[in-house]
């Protein structure tokens, strides 16, 4: 992984990426969602991203660190569903890992990223193999040691790898057998994440 | 911030949906009679008034029945128990002494509004509306 320092500018530029993700692709999560959730899984992440892009564009925090929990805070609070405390728990305590660091290197990165999922598997009280963000979270942490783009390529297969899993957590799982065959809504989120992330900083390495 | 008396335990009840959480508040006072002393706030749905969870309405119902003496939040499933946990671990956005009561809603939502009326203290309020998954129905 390059020992490039990635600062309070990358991280501006990672969460307005996401939002932009999340933007194009609100309607096929929320029909992923409708088929085993409450059909709004898009809309949600939709209104979470926007408000958190509003927030940095308002007031730009000046470490890698307060971005992202600055963001977390706000999907927390304007979600309105699972994915807000689950995705504001996972950029809180990622961004509270990394401290307060002008800047940091993509291995810190990847320790405070740890740090979030797990807070994200505590709080979901979840585990890899249950059909959730998990699923493509985990494996994306993993080979983050490699590369961003390895990462993002872990999280995408990770969640299409849900599609024959039952799901063991949210309404989802009170389908049972029936919410086999479908590909996880948050999984499919969590990847927009990681691709977000590999983009961001490809556009970095070709400045 | 607080707007309720310091001698009672208040109560939050968290629910997807206003209607519910505001319907639970009334069952739990009207079942509790003329007894019903402690401060009882429903935070239901989202603020547009949908189906959801809302940091804000549960934040503003906690600071609305906090008196000092605690405030125990009873949550139905879902994303208001996961947004009730997310606030609790950001450490400064519910009052102090505001504790997450694992309880079944509606059953411990009037076992908490008896028990946190006779005076009693967090963990008895807690203690009484976790009792509640003990009772059978069958």
């Amino acid at each position: 992984m390059s020992e490039t320092a990635l600062d309070a500018g990358f991280f501006l530029r990672w969460m307005t990426a996401v939002a932009a993700s999340v933007d194009r692709e609100a309607p096929r999560l929320t029909e992923l969602d409708s088929a085993i959730g409450d059909a709004d899984h898009g809309s949600n992440l939709q209104r979470g991203f926007a408000a958190v892009v509003k927030t940095l564009e308002a007031e730009p925090p000046g470490t890698p660190g307060a971005v992202l929990t600055m963001a977390g805070r706000q999907l927390i609070s304007t979600v309105g569903g699972a994915s807000g405390p689950l995705y504001g728990t996972l950029l809180r305590r990622t961004g509270k890992a990394l401290g307060d660091a002008d800047s940091v290197t993509a291995d810190e990165l990847r320790a405070a990223l740890r740090t979030g999922v797990d807070a994200v598997a505590q709080l979901g009280g979840s585990a890899p193999g249950d059909a959730t963000m998990l699923d493509a979270l985990d494996p994306a942490v993993e080979a983050l040691a490699t590369s961003f783009r390895a990462a993002a390529e872990a999280a995408g297969q990770g969640a299409e790898a849900t599609v024959p899993l039952q799901a063991r957590k949210g309404r989802a799982s009170y389908l049972g057998e029936r919410s086999v065959g479908h590909q996880d809504p948050g999984a499919t989120s969590s990847a927009l994440l990681f691709t977000a992330l590999a983009e961001t900083a490809e556009q970095e390495a070709a400045k | 911030m607080s707007g309720a008396d310091s001698s009672y335990v208040g109560i939050v009840l968290v629910s997807h949906s206003g209607p519910v959480a505001e319907s639970v508040a009334r069952l739990a006072v009207g079942l509790a009679g003329g007894g019903a002393k402690a401060p009882v706030a429903a935070a239901g749905g989202t603020p547009d008034g949908g189906l959801g969870t809302s940091a804000e309405l549960i934040t503003e119902a906690a600071r609305k029945v906090d008196g000092g003496a605690g405030v125990a939040v009873l949550v139905d499933l879902g994303s208001a128990v996961l947004t009730v946990k997310a606030l609790l671990a950001e450490g400064d956005e519910l009052p102090e002494g505001t504790r997450l009561v694992d309880a079944p809603f509606v059953e411990g939502a009037v076992a908490a509004v008896v028990t946190a009326s006779t005076g009693a203290g967090l963990d008895a309020v807690a203690a009484a509306a976790g009792e509640a998954y003990s009772y059978r129905k069958e």
